[in-house]
């Protein structure tokens, strides 16, 4: 029996592919977000099931970071009672740091870390801060890298009204 | 050797070459959420004033000219 013959072309298509592969991107709107009880979080996670989520990828090292906050805050104090959940996942690798921040800044929403880094390196996120906003179905529906003031606000505004406005997944 | 030999030869270790350099790069690159060493307040090179007034002291000896250094070295990389 022969082996099949590979052409040459094929060879160099997916060892270029292959190298390529270090540099995928964020997940794209409409991919499945990894389940936030399987990513060893540290710290107690609300119930998320059929909930739609704002999950907020933050450090205690990032200034922007720190200027989101408030706008958290407002955000959870008027989107908390119609059943979004805010989760904001520190990837702080000093857990002293990660303490100290919260004592000084103390959020109204829940936050937890990701000392393994585990959850931030299966979203690839782009920028430091990064926000998801996350259907009841666990699809992503919007991505907001970085924070631009009250225009990355208002944005996350729309995109939490839109994915309120879904039907609920069956 | 046939020319289409050495094309083919020439792709494939091109091919090659560039998963190796491509790899290289992504392994070496510090991601997002990596930057805390980087962020850190020695990291910044205007930290000592005496020492940026001698390097700047040093720098327009050298060059006959001044300034410029308005430009941030290190940080968290946010936004």
């Amino acid at each position: 029996m022969s082996l099949p013959k590979i052409n040459s072309y094929t060879i160099a298509g997916l060892l270029f592919g292959l190298s390529l592969l270090p540099l995928r991107a964020v997940p794209a709107t409409g991919t499945i977000f990894p389940k936030l009880a399987q990513s060893q979080l540290e710290g107690t996670l609300p119930e998320t099931e059929n909930r739609v989520l704002l999950v907020d990828f933050w450090a205690s090292w990032c200034a922007p970071c720190k200027a989101s906050f408030p706008a958290l805050d407002q955000l959870q104090a008027d989107y908390g009672p119609r059943g979004v959940v805010i989760v904001g996942v520190s990837v702080d690798e000093k857990a002293s740091a990660y303490t100290a921040f919260l004592k000084q800044h103390a959020p109204k929403f829940t936050t937890v870390r990701d000392q393994a880094h585990k959850l931030v390196s299966a979203v690839k996120v782009p920028a430091m801060p990064t926000s998801f906003v996350i259907g009841r179905d666990g699809r992503i529906r919007a991505v907001f890298a970085g924070y631009h003031g009250e225009q990355t606000e208002k944005a996350v505004r729309t995109a939490l009204e839109q994915a309120l406005a879904e039907r609920s997944a069956p | 050797m046939k020319p289409s030999h050495l094309l083919r030869l020439i792709l494939i270790f091109s091919a090659a070459l560039a998963s190796l350099l491509n790899s290289g790069c992504a392994t070496q690159h510090v991601q997002p959420w990596e930057r805390a060493t980087l962020a850190d307040y020695t990291m910044r090179p205007d930290r000592d004033p005496l020492m940026g007034g001698m390097t700047e002291h040093i720098w327009f000896s050298r060059e006959a000219s001044s300034g410029g250094r308005g430009v941030g070295g290190s940080g968290c990389g946010c936004n």
